[in-house]
């Protein structure tokens, strides 16, 4: 490429940065599925449609959870909505899947998870006992995360209005300090880990639904998420030690890490080689033609912890049993504000960008 | 992963770049073109690029199969889901495709029932368990995807499936490359050839290209290192003074093809007289409709399709991206009016597409790894 082109081609590059820092707005007329992904069209809502309307600095954040200050005490307040087909999957149902979702919300902000609510939206004609299975299991997820369910809604509405149960849950938590572990914090510098293999969640839930006629030993990861952030916090007690940590939900780690590149202004480079994924979900992914940096996972911490505790962290969290396989996958950097990169295992670097809406399996 | 990390070795990756450096003439530019937007991705899914000296420009061309469905059909197949008791089933990629009034996600906001499948077969699975109901598969693809149309429709006449409709928009790759080889705006120096659509067709196709235009053509797999492997082929050809077919692709692709898949596609489909793509307009005999025979599944001739022509938007380029004469960066809308979110020309909108691929992979300065090899050796 002559000087000029590649010239040409910064500023187009520049041209299109702007254009992405502008106000998000809404094109479309109705909601899409696009818009509950996770990816753009989600953040596009949320910040033109809710974050306008209700706007104020402890919602400003848009962190997991709002942190509160009431009478001497901080507080960390968060709510959720569980909608997941079906609602019964190898490894987890609807039920401890809105428990600890709930209680990871909150434990990533460094928060101890104490008092959960729980909504229910009942289908006409769903089954008794299968609600039984769905309570019961989230009684064992709370007392295994140490919380409690201590206050509750139910409505039911028309067969066809739902699907079976939808679960909505909001979570009260305290916090000891008050440690910024805000996305924002990621410096050049700090290393990136993840708590475990990535995907397993969202490729359990693909395979149970049964439509692709793939089947795979696979079971969803969802797990409380508290007593690892607790052995982190223990092992790195100074300020700022660790930065952030989010549990990758949907959208999976490639989201998270785009929200932190974003928020700190900084980049992130992950190296394809060194992220965790078992050959099930990586089987199933290349089959479908979908990428598990994009797929969500239930109990799976990233966190963002200084450069040099980096491998001090990694100990902490591979002591935990659910950080046993707890891996170093990337550094935050000052070039490429923004962005995330990744230096593919073929030796190629090419960006992570937040998808649109949900992952689309390709034809050929 | 067995059978995918042999073909993704870094290793190996450094050694065949370094012998495509070595082929490259002084002073001389390379423009290959890959045809198949399964390579696109894969050029940049893996950061391929990387490995190459800028002396090599790779051309993303026309073979992406949602990327060349004119906006029209769009809308018509829009307007089949919004019949009566229409059950509409579609590969994933092509639901946010935009038509002249939105895409499938749009028109399932506003109440139609349009749902992905991964096989048309799927398609007739769905038509059985809803009798009372119309399913229409929206077929698209090139000779990749029509045996597995060409099937489904061979299988609901034997079961005698009588709600159950294909919306025919399956196209050929050989009229589409010979209209890229007619544009006048054009220089490419060669063909990275399409591996899925050959092991259907095989590669005595591509022959014309090779004897009639003087281009070399390697069919090539889609793992990196495949790639590789065939623009070292292509480079070499060059090098030689030669033009000819190659298969870099024999773990797969038979000399031949598949007679089996040419014939279900031969029973149930025949060329149409025209079609009209998008970005590249109307080609003749570029096409399939299904056979007269089989008209009973033909959704065209079971429903009223308006078949309104919707001309591409005046701003779009996609035709210009599709024939390579424009890099992405180029064309005047792109990453600004034209985005992933909100994409305008349908380049845009597939993970194949060529803008797409650029946007969300390819939309930063790298240090080349092959300009290093060079400069090391």
């Amino acid at each position: 490429m002559t000087i000029q082109a590649a010239d040409r081609e910064q500023q187009v590059l520049d041209r299109i940065d702007r254009a992405r820092r502008r106000k998000p707005r809404i094109r479309e007329e109705r909601i899409t599925m696009a818009h509950g992904a996770g990816g753009k069209a989600s953040r596009t809502l949320v910040e033109a449609i809710f974050l306008d309307a209700f706007r104020n600095p402890l919602l400003e954040p848009l962190e997991d959870a709002a942190l509160l200050a009431v009478g001497g005490a901080s507080l960390a307040l968060t709510t959720d909505s569980y909608v997941v087909s079906p609602l019964f999957f190898p490894g987890g149902d609807i039920g401890d899947l809105a428990v600890n979702g709930t209680v990871n919300d909150l434990a990533v902000t460094g928060a101890t998870p104490l008092f959960l609510s729980a909504g229910f939206i009942l289908e006409e004609g769903f089954a008794v006992a299968d609600l039984e299975r769905i309570t019961a299991s989230m009684r064992d997820a709370a007392d295994a995360a140490g919380v409690r369910v201590v206050t509750g809604d139910t409505k039911v509405v028309q067969k066809g209005k739902a699907d079976g149960c939808y679960i909505s849950t909001a979570g009260l938590g305290i916090r000891a300090g008050d440690a910024d572990l805000s996305a924002a914090s990621a410096r050049p510098g700090d290393a990136v880990i993840v708590s475990g293999p990535i995907g397993d969640h969202g490729v359990t839930i693909m395979l149970a639904r049964g439509e692709l006629d793939i089947e795979a030993d696979v079971h969803s990861d969802t797990a409380p998420l508290n007593g690892l952030v607790a052995a982190l916090l223990e092992a790195l007690p100074g300020p700022g030690a660790v930065r952030t940590m989010r549990d990758a939900t949907r959208g999976g780690v490639a989201t998270i890490l785009n929200e932190i590149a974003r928020s700190a202004q900084v980049g992130v480079r992950v190296s394809e080689d060194d992220i965790p994924v078992r050959p099930e979900v990586r089987g199933a992914s290349e089959l479908l033609g979908i990428d598990p940096m994009y797929v969500a996972c239930e109990g799976r911490l990233v966190a963002v912890v200084e450069g040099g505790q980096a491998d001090r962290a990694l100990a902490a969290l591979r002591a935990h049993p659910l950080g046993a396989q707890a891996a170093i996958i990337g550094q935050v950097t000052g070039d490429n504000p923004g962005i995330v990169t990744l230096t593919t295992g073929f030796g190629g670097t090419r960006i992570v960008d937040l998808l649109v809406g949900d992952p689309l399996p390709r034809i050929c | 992963m067995r059978f995918v990390d042999e073909f993704r070795d870094a290793e190996k990756a450094h050694a065949l770049a370094a012998k495509i450096a070595a082929l490259c003439e002084p002073g001389r530019q390379y423009k290959l073109m890959e045809v198949c937007g399964g390579h696109t991705h894969t050029i940049y899914k893996h950061g391929l690029e990387d490995y190459l000296p800028e002396t090599i420009t790779l051309v993303h061309g026309p073979g992406c199969p949602v990327c060349v469905i004119p906006m029209g059909r769009v809308d018509d197949a829009i307007h089949l889901a919004a019949q009566p008791d229409v059950i509409m089933t579609s590969f994933g990629d092509m639901m946010r495709v935009p038509g002249s009034n939105g895409s499938f996600f749009d028109a399932n906001a506003e109440g139609t029932n349009i749902r992905m499948v991964y096989s048309p077969l799927d398609s007739l699975k769905i038509a059985r368990q809803n009798p009372d109901k119309r399913v229409v598969f929206m077929a698209i693809g090139f000779e990749t995807t029509a045996p597995s149309t060409a099937m489904t429709l061979l299988r609901a006449a034997a079961e005698g499936i009588g709600n159950f409709f294909v919306f025919c928009n399956h196209v050929t790759i050989i009229p589409a490359i010979k209209a890229i080889l007619d544009s006048p705006d054009l220089r490419l120096d060669g063909f990275i050839g399409p591996g899925h659509v050959s092991t259907v067709i095989g590669c005595r196709p591509y022959e014309f290209i090779a004897a009639d235009y003087g281009k070399p053509v390697v069919v090539a797999g889609f793992e990196p290192l495949d790639i590789l492997q065939s623009i070292y082929m292509l480079m070499r050809q060059l090098a030689e003074g030669r033009a000819e077919v190659e298969n870099q692709y024999s773990r797969v692709v038979p000399w031949q093809g598949n007679p089996v898949a040419l014939r279900a596609i031969g029973e149930t489909m025949a060329l149409r007289p025209y079609f009209e793509w998008r970005g590249l307009g109307f080609i003749s005999h570029s096409a399939l409709q299904i056979r007269e025979k089989y008209a009973a599944f033909d959704a065209e001739l079971a429903f009223q399709v308006p078949g309104v022509r919707v001309a591409d938007p005046k701003a779009c380029q996609c035709g210009e991206v599709l024939k390579g004469v424009l890099k992405p960066w180029e064309c005047k809308v792109f990453g600004t009016a034209c985005t992933p979110e909100t994409p305008i020309g349908t380049c845009m909108v597939s993970p194949e597409g060529a803008c797409a691929a650029y946007y969300n992979f390819g939309r930063f300065r790298r240090t080349r790894v092959a300009e290093a090899e060079v400069s090391r050796a």
